[in-house]
């Protein structure tokens, strides 16, 4: 039981923190055995393949400027750019995580989940529209706005190909071991198939096709999501308490309907939620979404339907966990068991929860499906990444830093795609680098330094006048470091990686310190800043403001 | 932007009206929804004995089961207030400062 308590309590972190793979990564932290191959599924996987590469060939077609590379030329729409959100959250990890978690653990998945959602409103709330109106390809144009473009640029572009480096790796390494799980790939071949493919989809496609990518894949998964839950609650007469109640029968325990071991310690939860809450709003391929629309409008209707969507599915995950306590639980195909015939585990790892579910509700078929739709579900997020990572270096560093603005077009698109090609080969020698490595702290990592790093800037940059350009480089960078050495001695590195008994700093979580450290320096560094900075001038500031809020001389994202 | 354009819209009552309203409102619901996210988070890692109660005699669902779908729909329905609220009321009168600045 402990060791159990312990694996879940990984895959939970992970849960938690990460839009996923951390959680892929953390639950596959048990034995991964590497399955059959299973036809079906790879007949499944082949036709989505055919179908993206197609949208890709009609996306390159559309993409001539760096305008439609970075942000599709301001074309998507709120509803669609919702879905795409949608998409990006719904991660193959935190499907199979947290039904994982649901399977083992019953409530806390449901916990994890909640934490996931609500930091969404208030990115509407506070940053949606402003970042809409005072960006054009990044974040980092909002913060270069009133702030000295040299300095805070090179910060913020620092701190979000850490973010994206972070992500990207945990994203390979897990890709590479679902995909081994569910298709009976060689790891080596699952990790530079997906970089071969998402590669394609980015240099031809640019943001046009990484949209449609996670657009298609959301729309799957969703579907295959909701049939999974009407199957389940079909199979009682639609009554969630039958469901319920056949679950603690088979675990012998109302242990499942109640909050467990993961909350054991609130403070620690509490940084939990704001890594996730304010990380949310500080990733850079997340942030980069609001300037595929055309305004203000378009942004705030894409979150309403990204937090409407992203909702409906964790409840759906959360019937879906259930299903699988009920529907799994007797049949010897989808368990280990000892010599004595008690029960182990599950056959290919936790992780396999889903999966096994999907099997017993519509058999070989649905089961080549719902893995199908898994390894799409990596394929569209780790292309997002390598976008927001190729944006910054071509558009952030090449043509704002280096070129000072005045990078003709093509030469941009050029850097732009060697970019990506680089990202490319890089996650792929990475994840094959971290294959046997303990990289469950990599996505916890990402959202702590985007939390401590990219969103104390961001905010105050918005709405706080005092702000100077070294008390945001000095704040970031203090909120960076803080996060960073927070984690490498904490549990996850420390006591995971580097092998010490204890760790110096308990917490998995940085957050609750490393953000407070990043505001107060970028308060004390600006109030007693003697340097001359117009970004601290009432008018600059005013001038920002107003057209944060009323998008007046906002730069549109169409091209033509 | 010059400087006249600037002073004309900061003058403009209208913008004032704008920023106070979609401030206030902001403010409302990020609150509304830090209070329920945090008192969820709470209530789980304090009363987890009452959370896991039954709602209903002789059921078995948890308390924590409608108190989580709760926080999940209470999220949407806040991201539903605010972007109605913005629709009807500020993007008309974004609208008529912009058209007003002209």
């Amino acid at each position: 039981m402990r060791r159990i308590s312990l694996t879940a309590g990984v895959a939970a972190t992970a849960a938690a923190i990460g839009p996923a793979p951390v959680l892929a990564a953390g639950a596959l932290d048990g034995p991964v055995t590497k399955q059959a191959t299973n036809v079906t599924a790879i007949v499944m996987f082949i036709a989505f393949v055919l179908a993206t590469l197609a949208l890709t060939w009609w996306a390159a077609r559309r993409t001539r400027s760096a305008a439609d590379f970075y942000t599709a030329g301001g074309g998507i729409t709120g509803f669609q750019n919702g879905l795409a959100i949608a998409g990006d959250y719904m991660s193959a990890a935190s499907f199979l995580g947290i039904v994982a978690l649901v399977y083992s653990s019953g409530y806390d998945g449901l916990i994890y989940s909640v934490g996931v959602l609500a930091g969404w409103p208030i990115i509407l709330f506070l940053i949606a529209e402003p970042l809409r109106n005072l960006g054009r390809f990044s974040f980092v144009d909002v913060l270069s706005h009133r702030l000295t473009e040299r300095p805070i640029r090179l910060f913020a572009a620092c701190s979000s190909l850490t973010v994206v480096a972070f992500y990207l790796i945990a994203q390979m390494v897990g890709a590479g071991q679902l995909i081994q799980l569910l298709f009976g790939l060689d790891y080596l071949y699952a990790v530079v198939l997906v970089g071969v493919l998402m590669i394609l989809y980015v240099t031809f496609g640019g943001m046009l096709a990484t949209t449609w990518v996670q657009i298609t894949k959301a729309v799957l998964l969703l579907c295959g999501a909701t049939f999974m839950a009407v199957s389940v609650l079909a199979a009682f007469g639609f009554s969630l308490d039958a469901l319920f109640a056949r679950a603690i029968a088979i675990k012998g325990s109302t242990r499942i309907m109640m909050p467990g071991n993961f909350v054991k310690d609130p403070l620690q939860t509490i940084s939990l939620g704001l890594a996730l809450m304010f990380g949310t709003a500080g990733l850079p391929h997340i942030m980069m979404r609001f300037f595929t629309v055309a305004d203000q409008q378009a942004a705030r209707k894409s979150v309403f339907v990204a937090t409407g969507f992203i909702g409906y599915f964790y409840i759906l995950t959360f019937i879906i966990g259930f299903g699988a306590i009920v529907m799994i639980a007797g049949n010897d195909s989808y368990l280990l068991r000892d010599a004595s015939g008690a029960v182990t585990g599950l056959r290919g790892g936790g992780n396999m929860a889903a999966i096994h579910l999907a099997h017993a509700i519509g058999g070989d078929l649905f089961l080549g499906f719902i893995s199908a739709v898994a390894f799409a579900t990596i394929l569209a997020v780790v292309s997002g990444l390598t976008l927001s990572g190729a944006t910054t270096v071509s558009y952030d560093l090449y043509s704002r830093l280096v070129r000072k603005g005045q990078a003709d077009e093509v030469a941009e698109m050029r850097v732009s795609r060697i970019a990506t090609i680089t990202l490319g080969v890089l996650a792929v020698g990475l994840g094959i680098l971290f294959e046997k490595q303990n990289i469950a702290f990599m996505v916890g990592l990402a959202f702590a330094i985007a939390a401590s790093a990219n969103f104390p800037v961001l905010i105050l940059a918005m709405f706080w006048r005092g702000l100077t350009t070294r008390g945001a480089v000095a704040g970031g960078t203090a909120g960076l470091v803080t996060a960073v050495g927070l984690t490498i001695l904490g549990p996850g590195i420390w006591v995971k990686v580097l092998g010490f008994a204890q760790p110096v700093f308990a917490w998995d979580t940085p957050a609750l310190i490393s953000m407070p450290v990043a505001f107060a320096v970028i308060g004390l560094v600006s109030r007693f800043d003697r340097s001359v900075d117009r970004a601290a001038e009432d008018d600059v500031f005013e001038e920002q403001f107003i057209r944060s809020q009323i998008g007046i001389g906002v730069s549109s994202a169409q091209s033509h | 932007m010059d400087e006249a354009l600037r002073k004309k819209i900061l003058a403009n009552p209208k913008y004032q009206r704008l920023i106070s309203h979609r401030t206030g409102l902001a403010r409302r619901l990020s609150a509304a929804m830090i209070v329920v996210y945090y008192g969820y988070i709470l209530a789980v890692a304090l009363l987890p004995q009452q959370m896991g109660a039954p709602v209903f005699e002789g059921g078995v669902t948890s308390l924590g089961f409608p108190a989580g779908v709760g926080v999940i729909v209470i999220a949407v329905l806040l991201t539903g207030v605010y972007v109605f609220q913005a629709n009807r009321r500020f993007d008309p009168l974004i609208r008529e400062i912009v058209e007003e600045a002209r």
